[in-house]
């Protein structure tokens, strides 16, 4: 078991953090070791995207990734979650300014669109990730969390514990 | 790790593994509705909707009120522990994903060395 706290976990350096910044915000900062041009290349670049977004823990399968990062250009991910149905996620670029900033729309939701802002900062020799996500109103907030928007189940979310844990005590000091 | 009480996330996540239950919970979202506004909105029997809801009550995502002939749903009393079981999920999800895109960064890098190509800076 990892004896760690969820709560020591997102103060430590380095790792994820998530806050509720408003009725309709959503803010996760993470800082990435690496420069930021690699790692905005990471964001935009579909071969690499591809690579990251889904992490094999969490059980669905990207089955297609098309990301064209220019201004009004558009992405479509879909994702094979165990039903008949392929779950896809779309929408457009409305900011791409390398290696600093990205801005996309998230266009499949019922609730209206949801806009995503990432910036990119240097943090000494890394990158210090801003992933904000602004609802179009409170109620489409409350209804993703109250609908667990993202479709995972908790026998999932127990197997990215394991391999956190192992990532834990293999890499991270 | 964050642990919760005796089954009740399994009672959500039972309520949450059916599309329709998720669709209601959308629903209800945006606003109080009646199991027959329910019924309609999802082209289902009266009886096949009020299983639907009773799932949903047990789970405490859903609270009823009957006044008069009409049974009135809305989002329940769950909604804030949920928040924070959700925004725990969410944390999990990006920090998993932000581990796989730092490896994805230093095999860039390394690549980037091996070919020969001038780091863009």
């Amino acid at each position: 078991m990892d004896t760690r706290s969820a709560t020591e976990a997102t103060t430590t350096m380095n790792r994820t953090t998530i806050e509720r910044t408003s009725e309709q915000e959503l803010v996760v900062t993470r800082t990435i070791d690496g420069p930021r041009d690699v790692v905005f290349e990471a964001w935009t670049n579909a071969e690499l995207f591809r690579q990251w977004w889904v992490p094999k823990s969490i059980g669905v399968k990207l089955l297609s990734c098309e990301v064209d990062a220019r201004v009004g250009g558009g992405y479509r991910l879909t994702f094979d979650n165990g039903t008949d149905e392929p779950m896809a996620f779309f929408g457009r670029y409305l900011e791409v300014s390398p290696p600093t900033r990205l801005v996309w729309t998230n266009e499949e939701g019922d609730e209206g669109m949801v806009v995503t802002t990432v910036t990119f900062e240097d943090h000494g020799a890394g990158t210090r990730l801003v992933v904000h996500d602004r609802y179009p109103s409170k109620e489409a907030l409350d209804a993703a969390i109250a609908s667990g928007a993202t479709g995972w189940h908790a026998e999932t979310f127990d197997q990215l514990d394991e391999l956190l844990v192992k990532r834990g005590t293999s890499t991270r000091a | 790790m964050v642990q919760y009480p005796d089954g009740r996330l399994d009672a959500s996540f039972a309520a949450l593994s059916d599309a329709t239950r998720r669709a209601v919970l959308e629903r209800l979202g945006r606003g109080d509705a009646s199991i027959s506004d329910l019924a309609e909105a999802f082209h289902m029997t009266l009886t096949g909707m009020r299983k639907h809801v009773g799932v949903l009550e047990h789970a405490e995502l859903v609270t009823t009120e009957k006044v008069g002939r009409v049974r009135t749903c809305r989002l329940g009393p769950r909604r804030l522990e949920d928040e924070t079981a959700w925004i725990e999920q969410q944390r999990r999800l990006w920090d998993a994903r932000f581990d796989v895109l730092e490896q994805v960064v230093a095999e860039r890098r390394w690549e980037e060395r091996n070919d020969g190509h001038p780091k863009r800076n």
